[in-house]
């Protein structure tokens, strides 16, 4: 049976990376921000680049390099990075039918490049029939190519510019964050969640130094809408 | 073009920190059967996570961060583009900074 033979072709590579170009312009603006909040937070060149080329995952840097500081935060930049990432947890198991196909360097480099945009494109393109991890890998590896490049001249801008703290550039992160719970929201079983998870964060915030109170409200949020969900049912 | 011991470190382990959760949740899903309430859990959590780093950071900003990101959600609500709700927020914040 042809079916079970890996596929991993490069038909589905390149009908990745076509399918994933309308996504890019999303990219650019995240990536000049994190760039430019990288060198506002004393990042080289080098740094940022590399920060962007190894973890991949641009709401966790911006997360991390928001509360950066010298030395730099190795315990609590990773343990933002694993919580804010936690949802990559659940996207790589929908892609099953297509990941437990492949072997090798396929598979791993497949995992590394899945990120929001390329997952639900890949869901897409898998629901519609389609049987190659190379869509998933194609469609990722060109989003992660411009992750790195805009990240780059974000780092640039920022050096050329020189923003000062206060600066409407530095917004830019906020505003991130803000349009990205717009596109979380599904509906009102959200809202008692969510309501939680903001009252939580802000009492902690004002108790515990650090990124905890961003954890505490995520936990009482989730704990809150399962919670709440057990009740009804 | 510098490179600190530290900030290495720590872009490692964000790294390591990140891939785990890529190739983890694939790999343990996997393997084990996985309880009805954590992927409830687990699905709840985003949401969660970035309204508690939204609002603490609203509510010790003023005016630019109050208008930018009013203007952030409209502009989203209205085109659903994320680069353009970006853009139009940072570009109200920046009102209110050039009017201050």
């Amino acid at each position: 049976m042809s079916e079970v033979r890996p596929r991993f072709s490069r038909a589905a590579y390149l009908a990745g990376v076509r399918d994933t170009l309308p996504l890019l312009l999303a990219v650019v603006p995240f990536g000049l921000v994190c760039g430019i909040v990288a060198q506002g937070q004393g990042l080289s060149l080098v740094e940022a680049v590399m920060m962007s080329a190894l973890c991949y995952a641009g709401s966790a840097q911006l997360l991390a390099l928001s509360h950066w500081g010298v030395p730099a935060p190795v315990l609590a930049a990773s343990f933002a990075a694993f919580v804010v990432n936690l949802r990559l947890a659940l996207m790589g198991p929908v892609l099953a039918p297509w990941l437990n196909r492949v072997r090798g360097w396929r598979l791993w480099a497949s995992l590394f490049v899945m990120a929001d945009q390329n997952w639900a494109i890949s869901v897409r393109a898998m629901t519609a029939g389609r049987h190659d991890a190379a869509y998933l890998f194609g469609s990722g590896s060109v989003m992660w190519a411009l992750w790195v490049i805009t990240t780059g001249a974000g780092h640039v801008m920022g050096a050329t510019m020189r923003p000062p703290p206060g600066h409407p550039l530095f917004f830019a992160a906020l505003a991130v964050f803000v349009a990205i719970v717009a596109t979380m929201w599904r509906g009102r079983r959200d809202l008692v969640p969510w309501v939680v998870a903001a009252g939580a964060s802000l009492l902690v915030s004002r108790v515990v130094d650090g990124t905890w109170y961003i954890v505490a409200g995520a936990l009482a949020g989730a704990a809150a809408g399962v919670l709440r969900d057990r009740l009804r049912a | 073009m510098s490179l600190d011991p530290w900030v290495l470190a720590a872009i490692m382990a964000m790294a390591a920190a990140t891939y785990a959760t890529r190739a983890g949740g694939y790999l343990v899903f996997r393997a084990f059967p996985t309880p009805a309430w954590l992927r409830d859990a687990l699905a709840y959590v985003p949401g969660a996570l970035f309204v508690s780093y939204v609002v603490p950071a609203l509510a010790a900003g003023g005016v630019q961060q109050w208008v930018g990101a009013a203007a952030t959600l409209g502009v989203m609500a209205a085109t659903r583009q994320l680069s353009l709700a970006i853009l139009g927020g940072t570009a109200a914040a920046w009102g209110v900074w050039a009017w201050g």
